[in-house]
């Protein structure tokens, strides 16, 4: 037994961002413990926004940065540094729409009291209750360190860490709608299920990896791939379990089948956060692992991933159509997204890991913003989300409806949106690998995809208001500001992209 | 040539423009009205005097401009014009201030409905149609004199309905519709058609071509009749699937050339790329798929109907006029001079499809009962004859196919915009609703029976020159085909003298709510229709000045492909003479 276990040198500089918001997520945690609550919920968005802000602002600082830190588990180079500016800004949105109180008589989209039982009298006395609980703010700061963590990830075992960091506060939120309640428990526990099924087979990835390499090290796989004599049965195995743990928490198919149900039924807030930032950190890590871990083995997990794409897309496309739920929709376009950028990842080149960058920083803001506009049109229930609802938005609010159809467009892939410019990157890298056709399936699904964002706009804009249909809610500050940086993103990455895509570009090199 | 960014300038007015008209405060309709007609004025002054500076023995593309804009994907904001994208940036100058005259009223009825009758009281007053049609006040600007009138009408408006209660047919519910979103709608429509035809970098080709969609998506979903989401989604949804079809090609362009050096997507770059064969014919199919389905060509066909009939008036000519006019276009600019050898394998399919085209859609167009459905069948067969022109391979077809693409825009336009004043007055689309309105609309049947007479190609209008050049130009090449299109001009003859004579002539029958009156074509409507009809008959005696600026641009197209005509000496003569 090895009795002098060094502690490995640690260098604190280049994981900065990481520290700030862990710090911020621990401030949170004893705010909630020892603040007044009066003052609580002040306090919490001020904690949460100067964490998410010192993480850029530490981010952009480490610019440049390639190196190993941590015994080599932490990777700080162009990939992780992209991810961690834009997840914190992302979040910092994303804590933004959790703030908002001004659309809910009750204020907030957020359950004062979990533990109470969906359907009891207290709960509907609790439902008209002003009475507002802050514990949503650490659990979402720590869900977004851990997203950070995540794809910095260079060591099987911290990656696994990260991943359950990150999942666990996400069940909770999803669980904690103010209406609705049961819907949304119900997503809770089905995603937390599911998400423990997938964590376990990552682990179990995990550990036959170890059984063929020797290591969790990304870097000794990847040196182990290179040798003769290693057992192929473990690599094969391996991967394909860890990739399964990756796949669910991007939401390809066959791993989808939670995302629907989760994403309506969690509070939207919540919905927006993930469907941007989750999105954007597990594909980081998707990325990491093929890119650093697997390059040599391309010709083993290519053809895998080829049929994941395809049938994410189609699948995701189709799907998409049936639905009647905006956010439902949103769903399964999610989950037709995830096929698009999965054709950047097969790409494995440097312009498909930095279109696949582009692309994640292009959605995740049409995305976010797409979801901050769903909050805000409501009815005497609640979000009013059911597609017939939304008929004839166009007529009564063309500013909002008008917003939303742009963020469709651009889903979309319409030119002149960022959208069009984040299809074209991976698109194109993918035909430059040979890919083309991936890239011919990939585009007659986005025609599919065209179908059901076109039909959204018909509803709004070409049919007659129902009656008695919602209205359109004016948002505080904090929505409204996340709508205008979504729509700012995705007017400026569609017209003049190319100081992101140079950031992108520059960004693609991976350290191992 | 000078350093005059006149294609810019072309696409930023119209923009401003619509800006303008979109920032105006609401209720101010009159002034949006005012103010995207004068911004198209201004783009047509400036386009004829772009036009006089362009020489036609210059250079290939002239006004043109290049600048980086996204670097990553190497791609240029290049803009220049060759003659045939010049001659189709003058027809979207000309058609737009003319829809925007036409199309006044369309968002508003209403409004509409009380100038008619202010100035029906007004022509009452001055007892005499001849002072009202003499009197120097324009179309447009009746309107606020209607306005000041306002109380008049509406003290008119309900005895006239009490009068005759029966004869009123339920009213649809109404639909209150953003008047300066329409006109804004109408002027980014301008900026995006001058630039398709001004690009001369194939991606800022396709944003063009793909961004397009949106606001006639609009126009046709939010203004367009009864079916008109249906027949907004449809467009939408054939228009991008042949356009992402050609953006698979797009890309695949780019790689091809980044093979052989910088990729590029600079048009004149890309003529001289070294492409193999099967990879050309790969390309090759996507631009045409999409092409096909913008023209369109046969089986491509069969969204136009539904949104040629459902568009707003305005709406649809620039649909039929304009924007299917990028399909063919396309062909010309890219099709055959980037994928020579793909274009001569695949032309003589290409030829069968156009033929089919000619004769299927003549035939169609004889069975519609629908006004508007019948002009846009006659478009397939007309656009039939573009595309026979084009793969013809002769200097005289493409010619006669380019000069097709101009009269076209005139001659069906000029008909959809009689049949939009006939409907507006009688609420109906069929042809069976109507008859002898030449009785009491002598000038709405006379102009009806001038644009009809242009669309089945009379000579002495100028469609027949162009139908003629295509014809000879093909009977070179492929007679059979020739012979049988020339089936399709009786065709032509049959559906628009049936129409006319079913509409126009015998005894009087109009929609029973109009009785046994109808206003005739007032002054702004014959102002809106007047320089199409002016432009047909001197383009019939005089094409010159367009056949001098396109046939240079066709002999580089022909060069580019890498074909000649087959007795050089007289197809190369007889063109630019006639």
């Amino acid at each position: 037994m090895p009795t002098d276990i060094q502690s490995p040198e640690i260098a604190y500089g280049p994981i900065l961002p990481l520290l700030i918001v862990f710090g911020a997520a621990v401030i949170g945690v004893l705010i909630e413990a020892f603040a007044p609550a009066s003052k609580r919920r002040t306090l919490q968005i001020v904690v949460a926004a100067l964490g998410l802000l010192g993480a850029l602002a530490a981010t952009i600082s480490l610019a440049g940065t390639q190196e190993l830190v941590f015994a080599e588990a932490i990777a700080v180079d162009g990939v992780s540094l992209f991810l961690w500016g834009t997840l914190a800004v992302l979040g910092l949105a994303s804590i933004f729409l959790l703030s908002e109180r001004s659309l809910d008589a009750s204020g907030g989209a957020v359950v004062a009291r979990a533990s109470v039982l969906p359907g009891s009298r207290e709960d509907v006395q609790l439902a008209e209750a002003t009475e507002v609980q802050t514990e949503i703010y650490p659990l979402a700061m720590f869900s977004l360190g851990g997203m950070m963590l995540f794809p910095a990830s260079n060591n099987l075992l911290l990656m696994f860490i990260a991943l359950e960091v990150l999942s666990l506060p996400l069940y909770l939120m999803a669980g904690l709608a103010r209406r609705r309640r049961l819907l949304s428990q119900e997503a809770a526990v089905k995603y937390f299920l599911l998400g423990a099924f997938a964590s376990a087979f990552f682990l179990y990835g995990v550990a036959l990896l170890y059984g063929y390499a020797g290591s969790v090290d990304l870097g000794d796989v990847f040196t182990a791939t290179g040798l003769a004599q290693s057992n192929e049965a473990l690599l094969f195995v391996g991967l394909a379990m860890l990739a399964v743990g990756l796949l669910f928490k991007v939401g390809a198919v066959p791993f989808q089948a939670w995302t629907p149900d989760v994403y309506q039924g969690a509070p939207t807030p919540v919905t927006a956060m993930m469907a941007a930032t989750t999105k954007i950190a597990a594909f980081g890590a998707l990325l990491r692992v093929l890119y650093v871990g697997f390059g040599r083995t391309e010709w083993d997990w290519r053809p895998m991933m080829w049929g994941i794409a395809i049938l994410t897309m189609v699948i995701g496309a189709l799907l998409a159509v049936t639905q009647t739920d905006v956010k439902r929709m949103l769903a399964y376009s999610s989950v037709a997204h995830t096929g698009f950028i999965l054709v950047g990842v097969i790409a494995l080149s440097r312009d498909g890991l930095s279109g696949t960058l582009f692309y994640l920083l292009a959605y995740g803001f049409t995305t976010l913003a797409s979801f901050a506009v769903v909050t805000l049109v409501r009815d005497s229930s609640g979000e009013a989300t059911h597609l017939a609802q939304w008929a004839g938005l166009g007529r009564k609010s063309p500013l909002v409806a008008g917003t939303f159809a742009f963020f469709l467009f651009a889903l979309a892939g319409i030119p002149l949106t960022s959208g069009f410019m984040a299809k074209y990157a991976v698109f194109k890298a993918g035909v430059d690998e040979g890919l083309t056709a991936l890239v011919v399936i990939g585009l007659l699904a986005s025609a599919v995809t065209a179908f059901f964002y076109a039909r959204v706009v018909v509803l709004m804009f070409f049919s007659e208001p129902a009656p008695d249909g919602p209205t359109v809610s004016v948002p505080s500050g904090y929505t409204a500001g996340a709508i205008a940086l979504g729509l700012a993103v995705t007017v400026v990455l569609g017209v003049l992209p190319q100081p992101v895509l140079d950031l992108a570009e520059r960004a693609s090199q991976f350290v191992y | 040539m000078s350093d005059t960014p006149w294609l810019t300038i072309l696409m930023v007015v119209p923009l401003v423009g619509a800006l303008v008209v979109a920032a105006l405060p609401k209720g101010r309709d009159l002034l949006a009205k005012q103010v995207a007609l004068l911004t198209s004025l201004v783009v047509l002054a400036l386009t004829i005097v772009m036009c006089a500076a362009f020489e036609p023995t210059g250079d290939r593309f002239q006004f043109a401009q290049a600048y980086d804009w996204i670097p990553a994907f190497g791609v240029q904001y290049a803009v220049g014009v060759d003659g045939i994208a010049l001659v189709l940036i003058a027809l979207t100058a000309v058609l737009v201030p003319v829809v925007l005259l036409a199309s006044w009223y369309d968002a508003d009825p209403e409004a509409e409905s009380t100038a008619g009758v202010a100035r029906g009281a007004a022509a009452r007053t001055m007892d005499s149609d001849q002072a009202h049609a003499t009197s120097p006040d324009i179309g447009p600007l009746v309107e606020s004199a209607a306005r000041s009138g306002g109380a008049t009408a509406v003290l008119e408006r309900p005895a006239q309905d009490a009068a005759n209660p029966a004869t009123v047919p339920p009213a649809e519910p109404a639909r209150r519709r953003s008047v300066k979103t329409f006109f804004a709608l109408l002027l980014v429509l301008e900026t995006m058609m001058i630039g398709v035809f001004a690009a001369t970098d194939v991606f800022l080709f396709y944003v063009f071509f793909e961004a397009m969609l949106i606001p006639m998506y609009f126009l046709i979903g939010s203004y367009g009749g009864p079916r008109r989401s249906y027949a907004a989604v449809k467009f939408l949804l054939y228009s991008l699937v042949g356009g992402l079809l050609m953006l698979a090609a797009v890309i695949g362009l780019y790689v091809v050339s980044a093979s052989q050096g910088e990729g590029t997507f600079a048009f004149e770059q890309l003529t001289e790329l070294e492409i193999s064969t099967p990879v050309q014919i790969a390309l090759f199919s996507g631009f045409f798929i999409a092409f096909a389905i913008k023209a369109p060509l046969f089986p491509f066909h069969t969204w136009l109907p539904d949104a040629g009939a459902e568009a707003p008036v305005g709406g649809a000519v620039l649909l039929v006029g304009i924007l299917d006019k990028v399909g063919t276009f396309g062909f010309l600019r890219y099709c055959l001079p980037l994928f020579p050898e793909a274009s001569r394998i695949l032309g003589p399919y290409v030829i069968v499809l156009c033929v089919i085209g000619i004769l299927y859609g003549a035939l169609l167009a004889m069975g519609q009962k629908d006004l508007k459905r019948l002009v846009s069948y006659t478009s397939v067969a007309h656009f039939g004859f573009i595309g026979l022109g084009v793969f013809a391979f002769t200097s005289q077809a493409q010619t006669g196919a380019v000069l097709y693409m101009v009269n076209h825009g005139l001659s069906t336009g000029a008909l959809f915009l009689v049949i939009g004043f006939l409907i507006v007055r009688g609420r109906s689309r069929m042809t069976a609703d109507y008859s002898g309105v030449a009785n009491v609309a002598p000038i709405l049947a006379g102009t009806f029976l001038i644009a009809g007479l242009s669309s089945l190609a009379l000579p002495g209008l100028s469609t027949f020159i162009s139908e003629f050049l295509v014809l000879i130009g093909t009977y070179t090449r492929y007679p059979v085909a020739a012979v049988l299109s020339a089936l399709g001009i009786i065709l032509a003859a049959l559906y628009i003298l049936l129409a006319y004579q079913r509409t126009m002539q015998g005894p009087l029958r109009l929609p029973s709510h109009l009785g046994e009156r109808m206003r005739d074509l007032n002054l702004r409507e014959v102002l809106a229709v007047a320089p199409l009809l002016a432009l047909m008959i001197f383009l019939g005696f005089y094409p010159k000045p367009l056949t001098d600026v396109i046939t240079p641009a066709v002999d580089a197209t022909m060069q580019d492909a890498g074909v000649s005509d087959p007795e050089p000496t007289q197809g190369r003569a007889a063109a630019p003479t006639r």
